[in-house]
């Protein structure tokens, strides 16, 4: 896989199949349904304590725009995502070209991936930072695998918008 | 670190009562506002002096309402770069700033990013929500 910016586009080429389905199953992975301490994670409360009267309104007012916000920044990835659904006979290496206008939506939508994947599987902080982990052997390495990914793709998104 | 922190809250809070005045202004104004209303009723004649200053209680009232404290809390998935990027954004603070209050989350769990109205401390959480970080609003003290 090889990633570069130009000309106002994100280009992640040479994508084997493997990777271009870990990008496909970043608007799904995002989604918090169903997961309790995923939802709890992405929904977090704005207060601690005694604050019950904020927390409530927290909930009627901001939630929903936060939802709004999220799921707006999900469907822009699932369209860019789209150009790997093309019907080419081959499944060979892809190229995936994202505009610079939607960085802001991929780095919120592999945040919430990633936000969402290790409150699932409940990832301690040792195994978030253990890039030396052996090879796929499971589910769960396999998420952590995910995790890790979408985490570099952000560094990357992020690299870009700083050097705007 | 944290001294300096405590310091720039009040700072802040200092400069939402007065608006855009330079250090100190506000505070040497108020006094003199208060000397000229004592002064005035002595040259009146008057035995009945003017009560609190209608600036001194709006000041005190402000003051009640005013220690509110943004804080990010760490959280091990977001990233140092992307969780400084944010502080950035939300708080137009300068990348070296932005870093110290990064770092401090790491290191101390927490970070005490901005003091001041609630209002507004309530706008800088939903938007440091909105960047999907772990933030909260508290009383300060």
């Amino acid at each position: 896989m090889e990633i570069c910016r130009r000309k106002g586009v994100i280009e992640i080429s040479e994508l084997d199949p493997f990777l271009a389905e870990l990008l496909r199953q970043i608007p799904a992975s995002a989604n918090p349904d169903g997961a309790p301490a995923a939802e709890q994670r992405l929904f977090s409360t704005p207060a601690t304590g005694k604050e019950s009267e904020l927390c409530a309104e927290w909930k009627t007012y901001v939630e929903p725009e936060l939802r709004r916000l999220f799921q707006t920044a999900t469907q822009t990835v699932a369209a860019d995502l789209e150009q790997l659904n093309c019907n080419e006979k081959s499944l060979g290496n892809r190229t995936l070209r994202i505009p610079s206008k939607h960085a802001d939506a991929w780095l919120s939508a592999l945040n919430q991936a990633r936000l969402v994947i290790a409150a699932k599987n409940n990832f301690t902080e040792s195994e978030l930072n253990d890039h030396c982990h052996s090879p796929i052997g499971s589910r769960r390495d396999l998420s952590l695998f995910q995790v890790n990914f979408y985490g570099f793709l952000q560094e990357f998104v992020l690299r870009e918008m700083w050097s705007d | 670190m944290r001294r300096f922190e405590l310091r720039a809250a009040y700072d802040s809070i200092f400069d939402m009562s007065c608006g855009p005045r330079q250090d100190g202004e506000c505070r040497a104004q108020s006094k003199e506002m208060e000397g000229t209303t004592r002064v005035l009723s002595e040259n009146a004649g008057t035995i009945t002096t003017a009560e609190p200053t209608i600036e001194k209680e709006t000041r005190s009232e402000e003051d009640l309402d005013v220690p509110w404290q943004v804080v990010v809390h760490n959280d091990p998935v977001n990233l140092m770069s992307y969780v400084a990027m944010v502080f950035q954004r939300v708080f137009g603070y300068p990348r070296e700033k932005a870093e110290r209050h990064m770092l401090e989350v790491h290191h101390k769990g927490r970070s005490i990013l901005w003091s001041g109205m609630r209002e507004r401390a309530e706008l800088y959480v939903q938007q440091l929500h909105g960047y999907l970080l772990l933030a909260t609003l508290e009383k300060a003290g």
